[in-house]
């Protein structure tokens, strides 16, 4: 079942000044792996290529099942992973309809999509604005919202792009707590992208930086 | 002064005792209008987020000659159905010309750039974020074309309804392609201009205070949607 990404020997390079050089990786634990590093150091242009959601110019990415078959980039291996954009990506819907998107879409029957939604909303405290516009949500709770919207398809991949910007203290440590349960349930690899070193020692289990369009190895647990 | 009074009086009490031409024509009037609005909404939409999302070469050739659809003058789409439909014309064999399908055709032709034109503007205008989240979450590319195509429902829904107030105001167009005929092409704007010219006041001015109201409602709906529309920005961004 479990799902491995790997990354071989990518390049980008964005008008002459590559930002990715040569860059290799493994990403094979259901834990959560920090990409650290300043603006600018391409930790979005990374993500973006894990998730498919853009190519490098040179090199592969790719996904191998528990039998280190290669998985073809087709609508189902997209089913399997998921990105949680810094502004989250709201559609003008109620929050329940945001969160219930991924599974409308995947033909899920109403009342399990009722069931699973409630069960996100509550777990990431949203329950009681489930009928409000969520473009109306504050940062924090719109953050929490993408979160939401992201687990509730129980992926195999979930990308978190500066999961902290725009968020105040109070909401960055709920944002920390909902995180590390996440990662109680060993369902998912979680990778994130982030400038803020307090925030990655907190819920990182692997931390890496991203310098000089390399992958360097900050510690691992 | 007087007789404006007297016009204004005789209208009134058409209008409060429902006059059974009175009502014919407004019947015929929403009848083509609406048929011509929902045709050009069934193409035109589509149409619209075709251009909005995707790229291709002459795309910005089609753009304009829409944006040039959209302040046709009705008289020259009048004249250019005239011709097709007239006996001697191309389409001369579908007996259309002076039929309500012909004023429906007309004002289709009026309608159409005004709903592909503005619901193509709102799909542009949808934050290129929401195709991406959608696509991340798991969309298909119809799936997403929808969810884009939804995003945009109140800039759409405004297309609609102005194109629907270009067509109810409109006379030209179906003077011409449908000829005024009592009881079966005449609806409200073609009686007005007639009545006015042969000094039946009465009739013409009784129209025309529905077809106010009915404006005035188009516009009062387009405010409405407009101001709904408009939540769809985050603060905090
Ligand atoms: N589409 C693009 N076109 C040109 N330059 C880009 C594009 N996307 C990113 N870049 C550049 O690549 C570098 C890395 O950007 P990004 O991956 O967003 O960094 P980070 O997320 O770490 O802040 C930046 O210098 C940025 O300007
Ligand atoms: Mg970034």
């Amino acid at each position: 079942m479990a799902l491995e990404l790997i990354v071989s020997k990518i390049w980008k390079i964005y008008e002459g000044r590559p930002v990715l050089r040569d860059l290799s990786f493994v990403f094979d634990r259901k834990r959560i792996y920090v990409i650290m590093g300043p603006n600018g150091s391409g930790k979005t242009t990374f993500l973006k290529i894990c998730a498919l959601l853009e190519v490098p110019d040179k090199g592969k990415v790719f996904y191998l099942n528990s039998d280190k078959k290669r998985l073809p980039k087709d609508i189902n291996l997209f089913r399997k992973i998921t990105y949680v954009f810094p502004e989250v990506g709201i559609f003008n819907a109620s929050v329940f309809d945001n969160v219930a998107y991924g599974l409308k879409i995947r033909g899920f029957k109403k009342k399990e999509i009722v069931a699973r939604v409630e069960e996100v909303l509550d777990f990431v405290g949203l329950i009681h604005k489930k009928k409000q516009n969520a473009l109306t949500l504050s940062s924090g709770e719109a953050k929490r919202m993408g979160i939401a919207r992201a687990i509730v398809i129980e992926p195999e991949f979930i990308f978190l792009d500066e999961p902290t910007a725009f968020v105040d203290m109070k909401n960055t440590e709920i944002i920390e707590k909902i995180l590390l349960q996440i990662k109680e349930r060993e369902k998912s690899t979680i990778i994130i992208a982030t400038h803020d070193t307090y925030f990655a020692s907190k819920v990182g289990d692997i931390i890496l930086k991203l310098e000089n369009g390399k992958l360097l190895t900050e510690n691992s647990a | 002064m007087e007789f404006l009074i007297e016009a204004f009086k005789k209208a009134l009490f058409l209008i409060i005792n429902l006059d059974r031409e009175l009502l014919e024509i407004i019947f015929l009037s929403l009848k083509v209008s609406f048929s011509a609005l929902i045709v050009a909404s069934i193409f035109g939409i589509p149409l619209g987020a075709f251009l909005g999302m995707k790229k291709f070469p002459g795309k910005n050739a089609v753009i304009i000659f829409l944006n040039t659809g959209m302040g046709l003058p009705p008289v020259v789409v009048g004249l250019f159905l005239y011709m097709l439909f007239s006996r001697s014309g191309p389409l001369g064999f579908l007996h259309l010309l002076y039929t309500p399908t012909a004023m429906i055709i007309a004002q289709f032709v009026l309608a159409f750039p005004i709903v592909t034109a503005l619901s193509q503007a709102s799909i542009m205008k949808v934050d290129p974020i929401i195709k991406l989240t959608a696509k991340t979450l798991g969309a298909t590319p119809f799936q997403v074309a929808l969810t884009i195509i939804k995003e945009a429902r109140y800039g759409i829904l405004a297309g609609v309804i102005a194109g629907l107030g270009r067509v109810m105001a409109e006379v030209g167009a179906i003077l011409i392609v449908g000829g005024n005929i009592a009881g079966y092409t005449r609806v409200m704007t073609t009686t007005i201009a007639l009545e006015t010219d042969k000094g039946n006041f009465e009739l013409a001015l009784a129209l025309g205070i529905i077809l106010l109201t009915i404006s005035f409602l188009i516009n009062i709906t387009l405010y409405f949607i407009q101001k709904k529309g408009v939540p769809a920005n985050t603060t905090w961004l």
